[in-house]
């Protein structure tokens, strides 16, 4: 099987290891070979962050170049905007459209452009826009927005629910196992 | 059973398999979860030490006791353990050491470039270099065995890619190695006349070393029917090469970069027509390559600036590669900001507008430099503040000049102690400020000697600050709390006034942290506010002006009350406790 890309892509602190996680133990359950290269120190202060999953039959880079990914899955709307380089023409981008205004935004130095996610579209590119925070909210919890968005990403895969669900529960506390599996869902019906 | 593990959770896997009982660290990034994750394995004795020289020097004296021992840092962190070990390359070892270093090449989270490999070379210490999971945990098993068999303390170079990766390993089991200590003053007390009866061995161990690497199974070739192209590469870099190019040309795959072999490499160099070197950083096998007389092509092509990439190594090889559509729209930065509710920032707002000259060190607080605080002059290395800060003001006419070091608890047990004695001692008249957040904040939450709890998160001793600058011989030490603004303005006016060294330790847990209550999130009155952005200076991520008003972001907001006290409308109120 081809090697197969998938960026998440957000602001540090919004739940990309997480995310990733899940992602990673889904394949691993599925025999692939499995890169993700996450970042740690000081981007996840607030900054733009970007974890890289690979898999397939044999992955080598842990990283995933420009032009290279079947799916840009971004917590953020400015955040897919500024990736949109790296995803394959066929590509899809998954995009939650929560914004939040970066420092410079919020000191006047820049704009947040508007209407992102019609220029993306605009631009030819294939984007799935919906508001994940608000069913993250409606699951119980606006942290959940990571496992809202995975749940939406299911959608574009084979892997049968029940796959998906038994990752979530080895992934994450027991005490917020119910509270995931909704948002997880709410994500997946979307 | 294979599981998914980042490169440095191998490593402690490697450790643990291996049988090293003794770990000491200090964390950096990108190296801190080899010790976070050895210390969750109770075979294994695992510490956070005040830094990275310390670590090295008790994990000598754990392998001098006859444990196999490790330490892990972050290619800086080398440098302060350069001093060891030099001269353990020298001693050698009883019980297996191995020294686990992770480079940072495109600086994600460090304040340079440098390239950890020049060490091997230079203290005649062999290098093992990884280039995934699986290889961390083989690569750190075959370490003791190598460091056991050549009397030798070994490397495990990580990077970044490797380091932050997860890829597939398989584990295995425990074995338990155990060796009793001999005095032998020959081989330990490195004073001249035992040195120079030293130096001989450590050439003839590097001339060993070198037929190993001849024959060794980690430094392979992997067949390629075009052999118009042969190429020499390790770490990440062998992962971009077959990501590129597949099987079609002939690779030599190094598992140990020093020493490198010299037989292997003029034969590889012989069954192709151009040798091409892919390293990322420094000139390190070409210039070994260029030594040995052999024709290669490798720093004309590949920058020693930067990470690669696969995209990157297909246009130097020359290979073709897609892009994809870059948006028509000005995208703003998103740099990393201080955290809503850092007690830092109450502090460098008033550094700022007191227009100190503040001499920074490294943590989180560097963020500090960052507009619109912009409260830094400098960022060199780990306690650089003070004794900077110290020639800065012997150095210059201070009459009227607030000047301040900046420097985190951990930092200031690190190598901070040392720049404020000498304060003490040579009569400076600066002020250090300590910002004492209670944790190891940038690298993730790591304890340290003024926590009060060990690696593994039991009760520990507990150093106190202020009896410490006091034993030190420093009479001005006073604590602040950051949050309030009134009380850090009065301290810095007086200290810095004063013609003595003085303390002011800015004292508040990391708003991280997760036993800190947060308040409820501040209320923004928009009939009061009137969007003069008095609130705006202080850099909070949770601030924003909408429609010319101040809007609080109740979802990030911790209610620490800073901006509030800015706000001479009272347009920004502290909610009511209910």
């Amino acid at each position: 099987m081809k090697t197969q890309n998938i960026m998440i892509v957000g602001v540090g602190g919004q739940g990309s290891l997480l995310a990733s996680k899940l992602l990673g133990r889904m394949l691993l359950q599925k025999g692939y070979d499995i890169k993700v290269s996450e970042v740690h120190g000081m981007s996840q202060r607030g900054g733009s962050v970007v974890t890289y999953v690979r898999f397939g039959d044999k992955v080598y880079s842990p990283v995933i170049d420009k032009g290279e990914a079947d799916f840009i899955v971004s917590f953020e709307l400015l955040e897919a905007a500024r990736w949109t380089e790296f995803l394959k023409p066929g590509g899809k981008i998954v995009v939650n459209t929560q914004t939040i205004s970066p420092m410079p935004v919020i000191t006047g130095a820049a704009e947040y452009p508007q209407g992102l996610a019609e220029k993306m579209q605009d631009a030819g590119l294939d984007v799935d826009a919906f508001d994940a925070l608000a069913l993250a909210e409606q699951a119980g919890s606006s942290k959940a927005v990571n496992i809202v968005l995975m749940g939406h990403l299911s959608r574009y895969f084979d892997f049968a629910e029940a796959e998906w669900l038994d990752a979530i529960e080895k992934s994450v506390p027991a005490k917020f196992l119910e509270l995931n599996k909704t948002a997880f869902m709410l994500g997946r019906n979307a | 059973m294979k599981t998914l593990m980042l490169g440095n959770e191998a490593v402690a896997r490697g450790l643990y398999e291996a049988g090293c009982s003794f770990v000491s660290s200090y964390p950096g990034t990108p190296s801190t979860e080899i010790t976070e994750c050895v210390a969750l394995y109770k075979e294994v004795y695992a510490e956070w030490a005040p830094n990275e020289k310390v670590a090295m020097e008790a994990a000598f004296g754990a392998s001098l006791a006859g444990k196999r021992s490790f330490c892990a840092m972050k290619h800086v962190g080398l440098n302060v353990a350069a001093d060891p070990l030099f001269t353990m390359g020298y001693t050698g070892v009883n019980g297996g050491m191995v020294i686990g270093v992770a480079d940072d090449a495109g600086m994600h989270s460090s304040q340079n470039e440098q390239d950890s490999r020049h060490y091997a070379r230079a203290s005649k210490i062999p290098m093992l270099e990884p280039a995934d999971s699986a290889e961390a945990l083989a690569f750190t098993k075959l370490a003791y065995d190598l460091s056991e068999q050549f009397d030798t303390p070994v490397f495990i170079k990580m990077c970044t890619r490797v380091s932050h990766s997860q890829s597939v390993v398989q584990p295995g089991e425990r074995i338990e190695v155990s060796k009793t200590y001999e005095k032998n003053p020959q081989k330990y007390i490195m004073m001249p006349g035992n040195a120079k009866l030293r130096h001989p061995i450590v050439e003839e161990r590097t001339r060993k070393l070198v037929q190993w690497a001849e024959t060794c199974e980690i430094n392979r070739i992997e067949e390629g029917a075009d052999r118009s192209m042969g190429i020499i590469t390790s770490s990440t870099s062998y992962q971009y090469v077959k990501e590129v190019c597949g099987d079609k040309y002939p690779v030599m795959k190094l598992g140990m970069i020093w020493p490198l072999p010299e037989q292997k490499i003029r034969d590889f160099a012989a069954s192709v027509e151009t040798l091409v070197i892919v390293e990322e950083l420094d000139s390190f096998v070409q210039t070994h390559c260029k030594e040995l007389g052999i024709a290669c092509v490798g720093k004309e092509k590949f920058s020693c600036i930067g990470e690669f990439s696969q995209n990157l190594v297909a246009e130097k090889l020359g290979v073709e590669t897609q892009t994809g559509i870059k948006l028509d729209a000005a995208i703003p930065p998103r740099p990393p900001v201080m955290c809503a509710g850092c007690p830092h920032r109450g502090l460098f707002y008033t550094l700022a507008k007191n227009k100190v000259t503040a001499l920074g060190d490294i943590g989180c607080y560097t963020l500090g430099a960052v507009p619109p605080l912009a409260a830094l002059d400098t960022t060199i290395c780990m306690g650089a503040s003070i004794s900077g800060m110290h020639g800065f003001t012997k150095a210059s006419d201070t009459e009227g000049k607030k000047i301040v070091a900046v420097i985190g608890d951990s930092t200031f047990m690190h190598s901070g102690m040392t720049g404020l004695v000498n304060m003490a001692y040579n009569e400076s008249c600066g002020t250090v400020i300590i910002v004492d957040n209670s944790i190891t904040g940038m690298t993730g939450h790591q304890q340290n000697p003024t926590t009060g709890f060990n690696l593994k998160g039991d009760p520990a001793a507990k150093i106190d600050l202020e009896t410490l600058c006091r034993a030190i011989g420093i009479r001005r030490v006073r604590v602040v709390d950051p949050y309030d603004l009134a009380a850090c303005d009065a301290a810095i006016k007086e200290e810095t006034a004063v013609n003595e060294p003085s303390v002011i330790i800015s004292r508040r847990p990391c708003a991280l942290l997760k036993y800190v209550k947060h308040n409820k999130p501040i209320i923004a009155d928009n009939d009061k506010c009137v969007g003069c952005k008095a609130c705006m200076k202080i850099g909070c991520p949770a601030i924003s002006m909408v429609d010319g008003k101040a809007k609080i972001d109740n979802t990030l907001c911790t209610g620490c009350g800073v901006c509030a006290q800015l706000c001479k409308l009272d347009a920004l109120q502290a909610a009511k406790e209910v």
